[in-house]
């Protein structure tokens, strides 16, 4: 907490502070369930049905500004909760919901084009919005607009984030840093000129494809959205109780991508992405996952970028081609460097 | 993905393994522990981003002085700039200056109890903000050593609106070097001198502190094989006892520095006395705008109340703080009591541990020296 | 002191007060109070916070890589001269104490 006993911007980033919250005060909601809940802190909760799971996830979206380059928050609220159901193994949603609080004053205009968005993305991801609810809240009371959606969907085999043996291969569907550079960008309008484009789009079709290929030899998954690939490597780390080796040279980041964050000092290694995900591979697999990735429009710059490794679990390593590093876990947003 | 940088970014592995290799022999040949000062944030950063220090020999120590701006700036200025956000003005900081604690409180925490603290990316940027709310009083938190107050400079010599104001925490570089200098514990047998300071300044003026001191002083840049070059240049000058300024960063770096830059420089700045966190007084290390700013001077401009902020919490942790000590290069962070526990990067006590290019912080970030050679 | 990022100028607004800058895949406008002598398209720059702090003579690209070269082959050639001092020495030895030291 900051020193005024009050939650700071930095407990919703995604990052180290953001998970003391969850566990110094949400985890307290958790009870015992037949199959993966709360405690687990994945990316949505699988419980069991019969001999199926049934799979639930929810985002709140409070992106700003709410148009940026690539996307919008209809987009990103149906393609996170689509995501985030890919990422337990869920690869066909059943259905969505959608929960919007709106500001008095919020143009119809803009909610119209957001609905728009909402309604390609649920067809892209054979995702049918089937119930919502309407607030709205007076001038100043809330920022535009608040979007929740929750997802269900059935699998026959829950993949969590938390399966990585040493030696397993790690793979990433394809270039880093896009969405939250391109958000950023817009939002402190920094004054940078680019091609920065969010890649928010639902991947389940892309997952899916992995799944098929790899079938149990995928044996973790998680989506590199606040706090970025370095945010989910320690994740995987963390509750795998292994060391991750990442190749920096391997890692694809888009040419705008790097530069933008060069000018303005930031890792793109911390930076959210909203249409990736990171697949962890059995040794064995990894060539054939990675070959089924690239097959798909998606996937077309997958790579295989690290391993699991004994030595310092928890921890994840970085190769920069030029010596070695512990590569941090994020926390809080990060801010344009300039001292 | 390839990208298109190659010209300007000396990155090339073969030829930084080259200068690695080099490196060894040299620090072999001497036959003892070589301790390096550099007194710039980032080249810290450059030898943590890009791993050199498990490329560097082991009994070759590269020590970071006081060379972070934001770290030297003191608990009086940040609650300076945390008063102003509580009375009502917009407070414009670049982004490393927000998490730094005053006397209890930081910009951060500002913005948290609702005061309007924005974080820029250049001055100018500030100075758009006023121009685009003219009844609102904005102030620039302006921090950074003399690259960045140049800027300041600029954007004051061409004209700001009425509503603007700026709050100095600018910072002079060679009074690093100097305060280390004069420290009697020392055996900084060399030292690495901030590349983009020197663009403006020019090496010129390290003539003086080697020749006084007795030690030689290199100019280095900040890709990889700059840092590679400068510290092998920087050995094989004292081995050969050497007591030179040597310019590994002629591409940025001229004997008489960036003329016109200067000239705003001084027109608008003067260099004062003043405290910097942790080390206590710095006869010529901090600048204050000249007596004929006053009218955009924050400080004259205003009353500000720092004694109103915060109440009473005073950080009991902060008298076990050794930033300090750290930044003069006598002690490690890992030295302190306080590292990695009571003081993280998410509850920083010391500046150290708040800047990005504060010791602490990148220690802690990268788990302290990172000396990775055995990774199975 | 921090953060000085290079990039080549695309163009220069009319009053020569800015200037377009390419950060290889990124533009942004930096002001041109500071730089140290004038710029012209095709000039690579040094930015800070939003400032050309530095025009950088495309000529010193190269040389950069030269001065590089040099330093290596500098410790090179001194690392070749303490070879000779040492088999020097090492051939002084062997030749016995015979120089006349009691």
């Amino acid at each position: 907490m900051t020193a005024s006993g009050k939650v700071g911007l930095k407990h919703g980033a995604g990052g180290r502070a953001m998970r003391a919250l969850i566990e110094e005060v949400f985890l307290g909601l958790a009870s015992p369930v037949d199959g993966i809940g709360l405690s687990a802190l994945d990316d949505g909760a699988a419980i069991r049905v019969g001999d199926r799971w049934l799979v639930i996830t929810t985002d709140s979206h409070v992106v700003h500004p709410i148009f940026f380059p690539g996307g919008d928050i209809g987009r990103l609220a149906v393609s996170g909760t689509v995501n985030d159901l890919a990422m337990m193994g869920a690869t066909e949603p059943l259905a969505l919901t959608c929960a919007v609080i709106l500001e008095e004053g919020f143009p119809r205009d803009d909610l119209v084009r957001v609905r728009d968005s909402m309604l390609e993305a649920s067809r892209e991801a054979g995702a049918p919005i089937v119930t919502g609810d309407t607030k709205v809240m007076g001038h100043g009371e809330v920022d535009g607009i608040v979007l929740n959606t929750a997802g269900v969907a059935l699998c026959d085999r829950v993949v969590t984030d938390a399966g990585l043996r040493v030696g397993d291969r790690i793979l990433v569907t394809g270039s880093v840093g896009d969405h939250g550079m391109a958000v950023m960008v817009k939002r402190h309008q920094l004054g940078i000129q680019g091609d920065l484009r969010s890649d928010v789009a639902p991947i389940n079709g892309l997952v899916r494809a992995a799944l098929l290929a790899g079938g149990e030899d995928v044996v973790a998954m998680k989506d590199p959205t606040r706090g970025g690939l370095a945010s989910v490597l320690h994740e995987m780390a963390g509750k795998a109780r292994v060391g991750v080796l990442l190749d920096e040279t391997a890692v694809p980041v888009n040419a705008e991508v790097r530069a933008a964050c060069e000018v303005l000092g930031i890792d793109p290694l911390v930076v959210a992405n909203e249409g990736k995900a990171v697949i962890g591979v059995r040794p064995g697999a990894a060539d054939r996952v990675l070959a089924a990735l690239r097959a798909h429009p998606l996937g077309r710059h997958a790579a295989i970028v690290g391993t699991a490794i004994t030595d310092r679990p928890g921890q994840v390593i970085l190769d920069t081609g030029l010596g070695r590093r512990l590569l941090a876990e994020p926390d809080g947003e990060p801010l344009p460097r300039i001292c | 993905m390839a990208s298109p940088f190659d010209e300007l970014k000396f990155r090339d592995p073969e030829r930084a393994r080259a200068l690695t290799g080099a490196l060894q022999r040299e620090v072999d040949a001497a036959g003892r522990t070589l301790s390096l000062m550099h007194v710039c944030g980032s080249h810290e950063q450059a030898i943590a981003r890009f791993g050199l220090r498990a490329a560097f020999p082991r009994s070759l120590d590269v020590i970071m002085g006081p060379g972070c701006p934001v770290c030297v700036t003191d608990t009086p200025e940040v609650d300076e700039a945390v008063a102003l956000a509580a009375q009502g003005a917009r407070v414009c900081t670049y982004g490393d200056m927000l998490r730094l604690p005053g006397n209890s409180k930081s910009l951060a925490d500002a913005q948290s109890d609702g005061g309007n603290v924005e974080v820029v990316y250049s001055v100018s940027q500030a100075v758009d903000l006023a121009r685009q709310r003219p009844a609102e009083q904005v102030v620039f938190f302006a921090s950074g050593f003399e690259t960045t107050a140049v800027a300041t400079a600029a954007v004051l010599l061409s004209g700001v609106p009425e509503n603007f104001s700026v709050l100095s925490a600018h910072k002079y570089v060679p009074a690093a070097m100097d305060v280390v200098s004069e420290m009697k514990e020392t055996n900084i047998e060399g030292f690495i001198a901030a590349g983009h300071a020197a663009t403006i300044t020019g090496w010129g003026i390290f003539e003086p502190f080697a020749a006084r001191t007795r030690t030689p002083v290199v100019v280095a840049g900040f890709e990889p094989l700059d840092v590679l070059a400068a510290v092998l240049e920087l050995v094989r000058l004292v081995r050969a006892g050497r007591h030179e300024v040597v310019n590994c960063y002629p591409r940025c770096v001229s004997k008489e520095g960036n003329g016109p830059a200067l000239e705003k420089l001084w027109k608008v700045f003067d260099v004062v006395g003043g405290n910097w966190r942790g080390i206590a007084r710095v006869p010529r290390g901090n600048l204050e705008l000249r007596p004929e700013w006053d009218h955009v001077n924050a400080r004259r401009r205003f009353q500000i109340d720092t004694a109103a902020v915060g109440g009473s919490s005073r950080n009991v942790l902060a008298e076990h703080c050794i930033c300090g000590t750290i930044m003069s290069g006598l002690a490690r962070p890992s030295d302190c009591s306080l590292f990695g526990k009571e003081c993280r990067p998410d509850s920083p006590v010391g500046a150290c541990m708040v800047s990005s290019e504060g010791s602490c912080k990148i220690w802690h970030v990268y788990g302290g020296p990172p000396d990775l050679r055995e990774v199975a | 002191m921090c953060l000085g990022v290079p990039g080549k100028v695309l163009s220069i607004s009319d009053d020569g007060m800015s200037a377009q800058v390419d950060f290889f895949g990124v533009q942004k406008e930096l002001r041109l109070d500071i730089v140290d002598v004038p710029v012209t398209v095709g000039d690579y720059v040094l930015n800070h916070v939003g400032f050309a702090i530095r025009r950088i003579p495309p000529e010193e690209v190269g040389e950069t890589l030269a001065l590089f070269d040099q330093i290596l082959k500098e410790a090179a050639a001194g690392d070749l001269m303490a070879e000779d001092v040492r088999g020097e020495m090492a051939a002084g030895k062997d030749a016995g104490g015979e120089s006349g030291r009691g």
